[in-house]
């Protein structure tokens, strides 16, 4: 499905951010790419798409070879690229429906969007979208008037309209709260699972990446330092990964703070088990 | 907020405290020196160009002038309607020119949604004309080439207007969030499409109220067009003035400062509804 | 019964536009009649003279062939007194200026002056913001006579008036609980003044003067057209002569220095905050 074959990245700085990366995603795979600040996460998933222009290297989505596009192809590839942001990247000052309605930008003439003459289908696509994120009753509500959660919901139901083939994730969750993390997490994870998605998403948190993703990788310096399955990721993968560190206690700590504070991570157990 | 503002000016106190050398010191007097020669060298040159035997007559200058100028004469106003409409026409007409001519060039001088840089300069070479030019020197040379008319002051006040609106909008451009631009590029939109939807939208309300600001100060600037034959009020009162006739002249002062006035509250009204 | 769809039942059926800015349709339908219905009116209103502008057209291009050509010599010596004595009147307006604008300000700050001052104050900046520095010229020039001075005089009244608004906010913004703790401490007005105002609002002060001194240079390129001196009056002279060779090199000049004062005001205001 999408292929990065040595990829590297240097900015004009002269920072090396990414060094001859080598990713293989087949179709519906999640995977979770986890590092340190500063390693490349973001830089990796801008290349894909080309936000940001890699150095050398190739990147393929299905057969088309992105790198190699001039702008106008590179626009209806990017069609097929839906992308979602730490920040939402919502336009605050616009309706939650012009804001999905925007995922079908680049499908249509710049008059028609000017005017915000969409299609009868696509409009039903967008409110058969924000039914499924369950913002239905938001239609008319600005951007800005919404949660946290809530844009980011707005943010993949504009990804989803866009049709896409793959999702680009960049720190979906760093802006919320660990209750609302782990819903919109599950949120993206099911859309995966329905639309035969695949999906990669930069991820700071390893508890959500182990508990979500199919598949990790971790990042370290602009390098793959770790590619495997999630139970794979032991203490010494976590210090290859992010540095020494005394992994364990920390762990141990973390369960103790949760069970002090009942903390969002338990009551998700909380529910899961009630449901059960 | 306040407790760090106490913070910084004692941290910078103490900076100061023992920063400031001997030498500083120095060199802060002799700027002090030199700002004080500069004035006063200044000082004699305007003294020196002037006859003081009028400005000894000032005070009775000033006296005879305000006995002349009241009362206002009332019975004139009817004659200052038609005038008054026109500067109002002007300043807005003006306006909309000036916010057309604008908008692109802001877009096109602003460093995050310019093409090229070379045309970024171009489009920052006339907002710096117009911005240096006043709307009256504007209309004195389109006075002499349009000649006299509501034309060349309407003109005068939208190329004056350009680079006020200009400025402003294109700083707004460049203040903007960049993740929403990064968003719909992301969707697959073209410049034309992110710019309709990642930058207007956040710059639309800036924009309306640089614009009606704009049209308020343009209402006073266009009550003296007509001093250099451009229209409006401002031809009445070159005319009481040449004619000597002051209380005319107070007449229109005071018609002046109420349109000036009510313009000021509507702007100030409307840029509030705004934001 | 015509059934009511909601907007939420109309998107479902992929009908939707986006909500119109005025929510009411008689309120709005009302403002845009009354918009063209203004601008119909005032556009009959304004008779052009097409023949005369059509006449103009050649004057235009030979002004700007003059653009292309400023003629920066044949008036020399002109063109460097006028330009002199707008610097000096410039310099020496925005100094006189400020010093004026710091009491009218304090005293049109309504936390700290007592009423009748404050009416005052207010009045005098009401005053000189309203009306055009030409205008004022204009008075001045027949209370002073022909000259630099009375074009300083205007200027300075011009500062003090944008000035004083403008440090009036800002004295009225500032952290009341500075001027308290100052205040608990029994220090008397001045001393307050100096302690809790003063440090408060210097920075911006200091930049708003430099960008005064930029305003009025532009400034005292206009008010030189009514008899008060500066690089105006030989623009006048120059334009009223059809030199526009000489016009266009002033108007080169003026650009020049404009962008030069912007640069270094700019640079002088970072450097302050």
């Amino acid at each position: 499905m999408l292929t990065i074959q040595s990829l590297s990245k240097r900015y004009n700085t002269g920072d090396k951010a990414l060094t001859q990366v080598n990713i293989q995603i087949p179709k519906g795979q999640v995977v979770a790419l986890i590092g340190p600040s500063g390693a490349g996460k973001s830089t990796l998933i801008r290349c894909v798409n080309r936000l940001v222009e890699p150095t050398e290297g190739q990147v393929f989505l299905g057969d088309t070879q992105i790198t190699k596009l001039n702008t106008r192809q590179l626009r209806s590839a990017r069609r097929r690229m839906g992308m979602i942001f730490q920040d939402y990247a919502l336009i605050d000052r616009l309706s939650v429906m012009e804001n999905v309605l925007s995922g079908y930008l680049g499908y249509t003439g710049f008059w028609r969007s000017f005017l915000r003459r969409y299609p009868q289908d696509v409009i039903v696509e967008a409110f058969r979208l924000l039914e499924r994120v369950g913002l239905e009753s938001f239609i008319d509500k600005r951007a800005d008037e919404l949660s946290g959660g809530q844009r980011q919901r707005v943010g993949i139901a504009r990804a989803l309209l866009q049709n896409p083939q793959i999702l680009l994730v960049d720190e979906p969750t760093a802006s919320l709260d660990p209750k609302t993390s782990r819903q919109i997490m599950r949120l993206i994870r099911e859309l995966c699972a329905e639309r035969q998605l695949s999906a990669i998403i930069n991820i700071h948190d390893v508890h959500l990446a182990q508990q979500f993703a199919d598949r990790i990788i971790g990042l370290r310096a602009g390098e793959v330092v770790f590619d495997g399955q999630p139970d794979a990721l032991d203490t010494e993968m976590l210090t290859l990964i992010y540095g020494e560190e005394d992994w364990n206690p920390q762990i141990d700590a973390d369960e103790e703070e949760n069970a002090k504070h009942k903390a969002p991570d338990q009551m998700y157990m909380d529910s899961k088990a009630a449901l059960v | 907020m306040p407790v760090r503002y106490l913070d910084n000016s004692t941290s910078l106190a103490n900076a100061q405290w023992s920063a400031k050398t001997r030498k500083q010191q120095w060199l802060s007097w002799l700027a002090w020196l030199l700002g004080v020669s500069l004035f006063i060298l200044c000082w004699k040159m305007i003294s020196d160009n002037t006859l003081w035997v009028f400005v000894e007559d000032a005070p009775k200058q000033g006296a005879d002038l305000i006995s002349r100028m009241i009362p206002p004469q009332w019975s004139y106003t009817p004659n200052l309607w038609q005038p008054l409409w026109d500067t109002l026409n002007i300043a807005t007409f003006g306006t909309v020119l000036g916010i057309i001519m604008a908008f692109p060039c802001a877009f096109l001088a602003a460093r995050n949604t310019t093409p090229h840089p070379l045309i970024r300069s171009a489009a920052l070479m006339i907002i710096v004309s117009s911005r240096s030019i006043n709307s009256l020197i504007w209309a004195m040379l389109l006075v002499t080439i349009l000649g006299p008319g509501l034309l060349a002051g309407i003109l005068a006040i939208a190329l004056r207007s350009i680079g006020f609106v200009g400025k402003l909008l294109y700083e707004a451009i460049e203040e903007i969030h960049p993740t929403p631009v990064e968003a719909i590029t992301a969707t697959g939109a073209s410049r034309l499409q992110v710019m309709a939807y990642a930058v207007l939208p956040q710059v639309m309300p800036a924009f309306a109220g640089i614009s009606i600001y704009r049209w308020d100060i343009n209402i006073r600037e266009s009550t003296v067009l007509g001093l250099v034959g451009a229209g409006g009020i401002g031809l009445q009162l070159n005319a009481a003035i040449n004619t000597l006739a002051w209380d005319k002249v107070s007449m229109i002062f005071i018609l002046i400062f109420a349109t000036v006035l009510v313009s000021e509250w509507i702007s100030a009204k409307v840029r509030k509804a705004f934001l | 019964m015509k059934p009511v769809f909601t907007r939420t039942d109309l998107a479902r059926q992929g009908q939707w536009r986006p909500l119109p800015l005025i929510r009411d349709v008689r309120y709005r339908y009302l403002l845009i009649l009354a918009v063209l219905v203004y601008f119909c009116l005032a556009f009959l209103s304004i008779d052009v003279n097409w023949a005369r502008v059509a006449e103009g057209m050649s004057r235009a291009a030979r002004f700007l062939a003059a653009f292309l050509q400023p003629d920066f010599t044949t008036r020399s010596q002109d063109i460097i007194n006028g330009l002199l004595e707008s610097l000096t009147m410039t310099f020496t307006s925005t100094v006189i200026g400020v010093l004026l604008a710091i009491p009218v300000g304090v005293g049109a700050a309504r936390n700290i002056a007592p009423l009748p001052v404050y009416l005052f104050c207010r009045s005098i900046i009401a005053i000189s913001r309203t009306f055009q520095e030409v205008i004022i010229a204009i008075l001045f020039v027949v209370m002073f006579g022909f000259g630099p001075l009375a074009g300083m005089i205007t200027l300075a009244f011009a500062t003090v008036g944008f000035m004083a608004k403008l440090l009036a906010e800002d004295i009225e913004d500032i952290d009341e609980r500075q001027v308290e703790a100052i205040r608990s401490t029994g220090a008397r007005w001045l001393q307050l003044m100096n302690y809790a105002v003063q440090p408060q609002v210097m920075p911006r002060l200091i930049g708003l003067s430099v960008y005064r001194l930029d305003i009025n240079f532009r400034e005292s390129a206009v008010i030189g057209i009514v008899g008060a001196g500066g690089i105006g009056a030989t623009l006048n002279t120059s334009l009223s002569r059809y030199e526009y060779g000489t016009a266009a090199a002033i108007l080169i000049i003026i650009i020049a220095i404009v962008m030069l004062t912007e640069y270094c005001s700019g640079y002088i205001r970072r450097w302050v905050q």
